[in-house]
């Protein structure tokens, strides 16, 4: 993983501007790699810090309550207004991976917080999150824009080189 | 005016029958041998229509998990919106297809509105009670799941289905039977897991649970959303309740994404309850009473014959 240096000046004065909750800097400045769903795609690059730059250090954005920045949605704030920044506010610390398994469907169904019953899981969290300030600011929203399809994939979606033979429609069309 | 379908030409048929029942002398309420109501802890769907991007991953899931034959196009190629059959309706199932993604324009907004379709797994299903040689079985996960080999493909469940879901094998000349979604019964619900499609959604369109939590979920939902969703949950209590339910948003009203919203609460079974009831009496008491009647109305002709003859 490398680690990409931003403008700090930059970073200090938009900082500066914000409002004082949002004012936590970034917990880490790398390019992570999301290969939850390497089996049908390769993994997609995440750039943090061209994220923490493009939400203008806004960390509710993406992050909802866990980083120390005020949520806006006010189902969330009526608990979570003064929520502090948690030890790991990364996506997979409270999106679980296998959200399916029986041990977490059922952790899902107990929770008394009744607005974290249907909390999706990893893959969910990523597209249901990603997909809607993509659409917004012109950023990528096709599949295979963030993820090239695997071979696995081309098969599973029967595309590529397992695309079926284009049918001739009609009776007595045939190629040959 | 009302267009006349196969669904409202069979209920108009069915309450015509109903009433000669009810004329002659049956005037029991239709739902007086109980309603079933389904399984206390039978699982369901509940779909978040607001959600679906129209990837149709979940299309691809079920054609691997039910080893379906290979499609006519790819999973990837999203002309297959564009495709109309007679009446210019979007796709429907098929036997190559136990589930398919159809688009809907809507009037006044921004993005089209996705729907995933495929069998609503009803809590008294319609499919099962018109079926004459039982091959059908709602399970207590709440599958509804039929045996091939048992099916004599009369397609009787075809027309009783009010959702048009059960498919035709219309390709096999030889042994042509029903197929259509079975909620992954024999190789996941059955051990506790959600189907195939609900698991491979990239956004988690559906989630999967006991339907009673899932209606609750539902409503909590559409009231902290008031904005966002139309309130009713499609499925609650449609044809007595369905293991698929539906959340649409407000901008895209069911009826306007393909939903029938006039098929009523009750199970489509207590439609013709009355009338099924009145079979065996017809059939065994009838010729009973009636050979009894003549055998009594023509004694004396018969004594009389009796009488000249010796």
């Amino acid at each position: 993983m490398g680690i990409k240096k931003r403008k700090l000046l930059g970073l200090a004065l938009m900082a500066a501007m914000v409002s004082p909750w949002s004012l936590p800097g970034p917990a880490s400045a790398e390019v992570f790699e999301l290969d939850g769903m390497k089996n049908l795609y390769e993994g997609v690059s995440f750039d943090h810090d061209m994220h923490i730059e493009a939400t203008g250090e806004n960390c509710t954005e993406c992050h909802h309550h866990t980083a120390g920045t005020a949520p806006t949605d006010p189902l969330c704030v009526t608990c979570h207004a003064k929520s502090p920044e948690i030890d790991n506010p990364s996506c997979k610390s409270c999106h679980v991976k296998d959200v399916f398994a029986a041990e977490n469907m059922k952790k899902s169904w107990d929770t008394p917080l009744l607005h974290h019953r249907d909390k999706p899981g990893l893959k969910a969290a990523y597209h249901q999150n990603c997909l809607g300030c993509h659409e917004e600011n012109g950023a990528p929203t096709g599949c295979t824009d963030c993820h090239a399809m695997t071979d696995a994939g081309e098969k599973f979606y029967n595309t590529g080189k397992y695309a079926p033979e284009p049918k001739t429609s009609g009776h007595g069309g045939g190629n040959h | 005016m009302k267009k006349l379908n196969r669904r409202s030409f069979l209920k108009g048929g069915l309450a015509s029958s109903v009433a000669v029942a009810a004329a002659v002398g049956s005037a029991k309420k239709a739902d007086a041998a109980g309603d079933f109501g389904g399984y206390p802890d039978s699982m369901g769907v509940l779909v978040d229509m607001t959600k679906c991007i129209g990837c149709r991953t979940c299309e691809a899931a079920c054609n691997k998990e039910q080893s379906l034959p290979e499609p006519d196009k790819a999973f990837d190629d999203m002309s297959v919106f564009e495709e109309r059959r007679h009446g210019g309706l979007p796709r429907r199932t098929t036997e190559k297809a136990y589930t398919v993604v159809n688009k809907y324009e809507v009037e006044g907004r921004e993005h089209p509105l996705f729907r995933k379709f495929q069998c609503n797994h009803c809590q008294e299903p319609a499919c099962l009670t018109s079926c004459f040689v039982n091959a059908y079985t709602k399970t207590p996960e709440g599958a509804v799941i039929y045996d091939p080999k048992v099916c004599v493909g009369c397609r009787t469940c075809m027309i009783a289905c009010p959702f048009y879901v059960p498919a035709y094998t219309f390709s096999s000349a030889t042994n042509p039977v029903i197929k259509k979604c079975i909620m992954c019964y024999d190789t996941r619900l059955k051990f506790g897991r959600p189907p195939a499609c609900v698991e491979s959604c990239p956004q988690q369109v559906m989630t999967f649970g006991k339907r009673k939590d899932l209606i609750e979920l539902a409503h909590r939902n559409i009231e902290s959303h008031p904005d966002k969703y139309v309130d009713h949950v499609y499925g609650e209590h449609e044809v007595g309740g369905t293991s698929w339910m539906y959340m649409t948003a407000v901008d895209a009203p069911f009826e306007e994404i393909g939903f029938d919203v006039h098929l009523g609460k009750q199970p489509i079974i207590n439609y013709v309850k009355d009338f099924l009831a009145m079979v065996p009496m017809v059939l065994t008491i009838w010729p009973a009473l009636f050979t009894g009647f003549h055998l009594l109305a023509t004694r004396k002709d018969a004594k009389k014959n009796d009488e000249s003859a010796s």
